[in-house]
């Protein structure tokens, strides 16, 4: 189970308060938790990265474990940490604009 | 009595505000989608409790919102809360999946090369006049999209982007489809109009297109004046008892055509400047139209600081100046392009909003206004509902 803190934004899309806790069903990876994420709330498929090509959408960020992986590939690991459930993953909209 | 209701989307949010037939005292309700940028709503004219909303911001792009219950309450189309229980027949989230239709293409770049479309949000939205369930989207990079299941998908009538598209080319604000018209008299027949590629028209409900720009002049934007495309085109209107009549306010100009788009002239007549945003026509009156003088392109504010809507009740060129309530001195703001909407009472309101977050009405035509509100964050966009 892992452990995922969402923008203010995409919590009030996707109805929820706080953290969530998302079940992996593929690779504890980068790209499996996205994936994970937008499985259980359909209504983030295309906030969070681009409904075609995957990319992350250019203001949003991940972090985990005091780590940026935002700009890491899709099949990286997630921190042991994450995965055990004992730190979050961060996704994170990027300071910008007013 | 009637009701009327104005949708109003600002940079922070939406809003309704609700009155009697009278118009004088206002409810305001919102914001919806705090924090976001509403570029449009509009209600169907068949269902006019079905309201559909374009919600976006730079970080999570595009979100098209729909409600059943005249804006009080809102769902993504395909996203009911009790669609979204679980893993088991889970919807597929794709309300906001806007995918050109075939090869992407190009399009004309600041810097004179070739571009890929890329799509980043919805500025207009168009319910279809007989069906609650079709409605016309206009994007940016410029595109049509039509949804026929209430806005749950939504496919590209990618024939407008066969129109000469690799030659449109975005202004300051984007190369985006903000203005979409249907013919209520054959519905076979759209227009709609691009910043800045020009006007176009479809005879076949969306399949192909046709520009139609001839007689626009656009010597301080364009290498070749009349060309067939890229002019900047702010708005058009048209009345709903004669839809070959069309209404323009261009980058520069506002212009006229008798005939569809095939030939346009000049109608700026006596106005003080026209370079402006908006324009609308009287619901009542098909040769009554309302626009809003701004100085110029390069200083997008009333002329002296006065905020004056001019009407022509001659279909243009003869203008007079509406002041009485609207501020006449130490007004900067403006008023884009969707931010003016008519309703069906009569006398005939007409309404507009200001970057400045005031919503102005007015319950006599264009004779007199309020302020209905004063502090609403930046208006993007203004419509007007009237209800039994």
């Amino acid at each position: 189970m892992i452990r995922v803190l969402l923008p203010f934004h995409l919590r009030t899309l996707a109805r929820v308060d706080g953290e969530v806790q998302i079940e992996l069903a593929g690779p504890a990876t980068l790209g499996g938790v996205i994936e994970a994420i937008e499985t259980r709330y359909p209504v983030l498929r295309g906030a969070i990265r681009d409904h075609v090509t995957l990319k992350r959408r250019p203001f949003v960020r991940f972090f985990a474990c005091k780590e940026d992986l935002s700009n890491e590939p899709a099949d990286t690991a997630l921190p042991k940490a994450v995965v055990a459930g004992e730190e979050p993953f961060l996704v994170i909209g990027a300071i910008a604009g007013g | 009595m009637s009701k009327v209701r104005v949708l109003v989307g600002t940079k922070k949010g939406a809003f309704t505000l609700t009155s009697d037939g009278k118009r004088q005292n206002w409810q305001v309700n919102g914001p919806f989608f705090a924090g976001w940028e509403i570029y449009h709503m509009k209600g169907s004219p068949v269902d006019p409790d079905r309201i559909y909303a374009s919600q976006s911001s730079g970080w999570f792009g595009q979100i098209i919102q729909r409600s059943e219950d005249g804006g009080k309450t809102w769902n993504p189309p395909g996203s009911t809360p009790e669609e979204l229980v679980g893993p088991g027949g889970m919807p597929k989230g794709e309300s906001n999946k806007f995918v050109y239709e075939g090869q992407v293409g190009t399009h004309k770049w600041y810097d004179g090369t070739q571009h890929p479309w890329e799509f980043k949000r919805v500025w207009h939205l168009e319910p279809a006049l007989d069906d609650p369930n079709t409605v016309y989207a206009g994007v940016e990079d410029a595109a049509i999209f039509k949804s026929t299941d209430g806005g749950k998908t939504w496919g590209e009538l990618g024939g407008l982007r066969q129109a000469k598209g690799q030659l449109w080319q975005p202004g300051a604000g984007g190369m985006a489809v903000h203005t979409i018209l249907l013919d209520p008299k054959n519905p076979k027949r759209m227009y709609i109009a691009i910043s800045a590629g020009g006007a176009f028209r479809t005879e076949d409900g969306g399949k192909t297109w046709k520009p139609i720009n001839k007689g626009l002049h656009s010597k301080y934007e364009l290498p070749d004046p009349d060309a067939e495309v890229g002019h900047c085109v702010h708005r058009i209107a048209l009345h709903r008892s004669k839809p070959d009549v069309l209404f323009m306010q261009k980058h520069w100009d506002v212009m006229r055509t008798d005939n569809s788009g095939d030939q346009w002239r000049e109608v700026s007549g006596n106005l003080p400047t026209d370079f402006g945003f908006p324009i609308d026509v009287h619901w009542h009156e098909p040769e009554t139209i309302f626009v809003v003088p701004i100085k110029s392109d390069s200083e997008h504010f009333p002329i002296d600081g006065k905020l004056r809507v001019y009407r022509s009740k001659t279909g243009g060129n003869d203008w007079e100046p509406l002041t009485k309530g609207l501020p006449q001195k130490d007004c900067y703001v403006n008023v884009l392009r969707d931010a003016m909407a008519v309703d069906s009472l009569e006398p005939c309101g007409i309404y507009f909003g200001t970057t400045g977050g005031q919503v102005y009405g007015s319950a006599d035509g264009g004779n007199s206004w309020n302020a209905i509100v004063h502090d609403f964050p930046s208006v993007l966009s203004v419509e007007v509902q009237v209800l039994p």
